[in-house]
């Protein structure tokens, strides 16, 4: 165990110096940034938290990563939310149904929603409808009338807390503005998932103590739903965990394309003013966070199931 | 299995019952009285005494605040405005206004004026301009464009305060123009008690430019650069409280996501469509697209610091290889007109209609380059302009057109463009070897457009982006600037165009229509004749139910 952690560290620890090599570079690329900067003071500073001041908003970086993650995180914890309960009982529907055409049905959409581009995907959803039926906005995340006072920077939140007359009509407001963003960005997850907990799903099935099951006479419903789907969900769980950094990259183009103020929209906003201390501070946090995400939760599963450290040991010869 | 279903349908009943069910009625208040403006780029700065931009002067001066007097677009009358009444002596040299009473301020979150708008203030505001040593004069390496391009920063000896409600101006040497130039967004009239308040009080003093304090109609709320401005109605605002309590300028660069938010209804009234959207927003009957000929010009200025462009010649060959016509079709869906003269044809009398034709002519080009020995072509760059102007609807789209007509005559032009912010300052320091801009008027001065765009003294204040100095051009403008014969004027300004149409620093390219479109509850919202827009007056028609 101790020896998966160190190995752990070390791989989030180099990985994040290869990181700080590739955003130091990309600050000689910064035209006139006035003093020149060895690497070394680079990297103490970062350590320091201190990530340099944005060129053309004036506020230190840190605070405008701050400022625009909340926005991020919200979209991505609903469009997951929402692909897992699309996608697993889809996936779990398509295994029982084993080769019947509702298997057929689920499992091709699936691949067709898994094969489809966010960017052409969210550019036909607005099309049609935003500008055919006019039901769902084009962009952003609240009407410019409803004035909310970010407190926690969640949309949700700050209209549901707000002391504004009208927040509860910010707060519909809202949800409206976030119904296409996280359906686009559900999308491809939630066909993902499908497929994945049908693919457990049928390994389970297989499995020996599903016919005992059946022989001890229990009814299909505690078959399926209890017996099967425990054991399923841990290799689904395992697979899962490995879509983070596809979710991030799909939020950042959702975010892009609907004009969400969150982290995808803000470095690709920075990269366009040539504003490279973003550029540079955004890139820097983002692939740390995933670094950092990915190697605690690879931890938490070997913690959770030993099974996986064997497994290694034996590989590892 | 058949327990889950009822579960979840029920979840998504809730759903549509919260985001669609009977919201209507409760929304209607804030939309009532709330306006929506898509516009097209986050101003430079909310001081309108700095910065030359449209774009800005839209945000600051034309919201935020008042000046002493203004005019009327179309007749060229000036109206009081904080000043009800002006005096001119004898000799042309000491202006006398006497200012209105019980004017107010902004009450904000950041500032509670104590007194109203008095003499004071006006002298504060000029002298921040004009006094270097000013404690306010330099801030975030700002300069006051206009008051040097007019002249005022040589010409204005003195502002006084006669008592609280008069104030006087002191002039070096007559100036016809000078009330026209009390009229302009950089005369605006800033409060002197928020600047002593930031003073006494230590605060920064970039604050007194990042949280603004006018007379206006009204007043900022609440700034997030690049998303957007949000305004409220001041309540007690001279000529009484508009109808329209929020206004919010959604910043939005895309003029495709623009048309897309006016065409949702996120925004009521948009800033200059793309042509090719122009058609589109006409057949939709839910909108309004006004449009009128405007004041300005686009332009190719070359650079002429720099080979080759220093070289007349070049500049003629790079010029009639231009197929104007083409542009005029394509990018601006024939909605403008030709220009051979720096002036807009709309600036009667002053346009200069006799000056010979820069002919589409690309053989003559080709001769041309031979002569000034590049007859084998070479490579050069174009800025396009980033953003929509009703000079420019489409800089790229130009640019590339410009490309293919200069491989024609063996030039070979590579495409430059920046953001906004970046691709001014850029022009102003002179990084561009040739770029497509142009220029709304702020009067139907003919003086003002020329020595803002071509005079030696312009290129100091950088609005002069061809670096372009003619000593006997800029004699006559300004010979032409100070008489007040109105015939003797008119010649003047003819020849300078001749010389200007010698020495082509620039190709004019033509003036666009000014549109814009709107929601048709949308009421009185007249488009300007100087470009830009205004709020004061526009009302909102609530549907009867």
């Amino acid at each position: 165990m101790i020896k998966l952690i160190l190995r752990q560290l070390f791989f989030v620890i180099t990985t994040f110096f290869g990181v700080t090599l590739i955003t130091f570079y990309l600050q000689t690329l910064a035209p006139n940034t006035g003093e020149e900067q060895q690497y070394s003071e680079y990297i103490a500073r970062v350590f320091q938290g201190d990530l340099g001041v944005s060129s053309s908003t004036r506020t230190p970086v840190s605070e405008e990563f701050l400022a625009h993650l909340p926005a991020s995180v919200e979209l991505v914890v609903l469009a997951s939310t929402l692909a897992l309960f699309i996608g697993l009982p889809l996936g779990i529907v398509s295994a029982i149904n084993h080769r019947k055409p509702t298997d057929l049905i689920i499992n091709y959409t699936s691949l067709t929603a898994y094969s489809m581009p966010i960017f052409w995907w969210g550019i036909i959803l607005i099309m049609f409808f935003s500008l055919n039926l006019g039901v769902t906005p084009v962009a952003g995340r609240l009407s410019f009338l409803f004035d909310i006072e970010p407190v926690t920077g969640f949309i949700l939140i700050d209209t549901f807390i707000s002391k504004e007359p009208y927040h509860m009509d910010a707060f519909k407001d809202a949800i409206h503005h976030l119904t296409l963003p996280v359906l686009v960005l559900a999308t491809m997850p939630t066909a993902i998932i499908a497929r994945m907990a049908r693919q457990t799903m049928l390994e389970t099935l297989a499995n020996d103590y599903m016919l005992t099951a059946q022989a001890k006479g229990l009814s299909k419903f505690k078959i399926y739903w209890v017996h099967g789907l425990r054991n399923a969900l841990i290799p689904f769980t395992n697979m899962l965990v490995l879509q983070i950094s596809t979710l991030m990259t799909g939020a950042m183009l959702t975010e892009y394309l609907f004009s969400l103020p969150g982290i995808g929209k803000w470095i690709l906003d920075a990269l366009e003013k040539s504003d490279f201390q973003s550029l540079q501070g955004g890139i820097l946090i983002t692939t740390t966070l995933v670094i950092f995400i990915n190697a605690i939760i690879e931890m938490l599963q070997t913690w959770l199931n030993p099974k996986r450290l064997k497994r290694t040991r034996i590989y590892n010869g | 299995m058949s327990n889950c279903y009822p579960y979840r349908s029920t979840l998504f009943l809730l759903y549509l019952l919260v985001v669609f069910g009977c919201s209507e009625n409760n929304q209607s208040s804030v939309k009532d009285t709330g306006l929506v403006y898509c516009s097209q780029g986050s101003p430079e700065t909310f001081n309108p005494q700095v910065g030359t931009s449209g774009t800005s002067f839209d945000a600051n001066a034309r919201v935020l605040f008042n000046r002493l007097l203004s005019i009327d677009s179309a007749t060229g009358d000036i109206l009081p405005s904080l000043a009800k009444q002006w005096k001119k002596s004898r000799d042309g040299l000491i202006y006398t206004l006497d200012l209105r009473h019980e004017v107010q301020f902004h009450t904000t979150q950041w500032f509670k004026p104590s007194r109203s708008f008095n003499s004071s203030d006006v002298l504060f505001s000029f002298e921040r301009q004009a006094n270097k040593d000013h404690f306010f004069h330099q801030v975030e390496g700002m300069t006051y464009n206009y008051f040097n391009s007019t002249g005022l920063a040589d010409n204005l000896l003195d502002v006084s305060a006669i008592d609280h409600d008069t104030v006087a101006f002191h002039l070096k040497e007559p100036d016809p123009s000078f009330l026209i130039y009390l009229t302009m967004e950089f005369s605006s009239i800033l409060s002197a008690e928020y600047a002593e308040h930031i003073q006494k009080n230590n605060i920064r003093k970039e604050e007194i430019d990042h949280k603004p304090i006018g007379t206006g109609p009204f007043k900022l709320k609440r700034y997030q650069t690049d998303a957007f401005i949000r305004y409220t109605a001041h309540p007690d605002y001279m000529d009484g409280a508009e109808a329209i309590e929020n206004l919010v300028f959604a910043i939005t660069p895309d003029p495709s996501l623009r048309y897309a938010r006016l065409i949702s209804g996120e925004c009521d009234v948009m800033a200059q469509p793309l042509s090719s959207h122009y058609q589109l927003l006409k057949n939709n009957p839910e909108l309004r697209v006004q449009h009128q000929a405007g004041l300005n010009i686009g332009y190719w200025a070359f650079n002429t610091l720099i080979k080759p462009f220093d070289n007349p010649t070049v500049r003629k060959a790079l010029s009639h290889a231009i197929n104007r016509e083409t542009i005029l079709q394509t990018v601006f869906n024939n909605l403008g007109e030709i220009s051979n003269s720096p002036l807009p044809i709309t600036m009667k009398p002053y346009h200069n209609d006799r000056l010979a034709e820069i002919k589409y002519d690309p053989e003559l080009a080709k001769k041309l380059l031979a002569e000034a020995g590049y007859g084998d072509g070479f490579e050069m760059d174009i800025w396009a302009i980033p953003i929509q102007r009703p000079y420019n609807p489409d800089g790229h789209m130009m640019a590339e057109l410009m490309q293919e007509d200069l491989r024609q005559i063996g030039v070979k032009a590579n495409i430059v463009s920046y953001n906004w912010a970046t691709f001014l300052n850029k022009v102003s320091q002179g990084e561009h070897q040739t770029a497509l801009l142009g220029w709304v008027a702020d009067t139907q001065d003919a003086g003002n457009f020329l020595s803002n765009l071509l005079s030696c003294s312009a290129i100091k204040s950088k609005t002069n982006r061809a670096f372009w100095c003619n000593p006997v051009f800029d004699d006559l403008i300004t010979q032409a600037q100070h008489t007040s014969n109105m015939k003797l004027k008119k010649n003047l300004y003819y020849s300078a165009q001749e010389i200007f149409r010698e020495e082509l620093p620039w190709l004019p390219i033509g003036s666009g229509q000014s549109i814009q479109a709107s929601h048709r509850d949308v009421k009185n919202l007249n488009i300007r004749l100087t470009g830009g827009i205004s709020f004061s007056g526009v009302n909102k028609e609530v549907p009867s139910s």
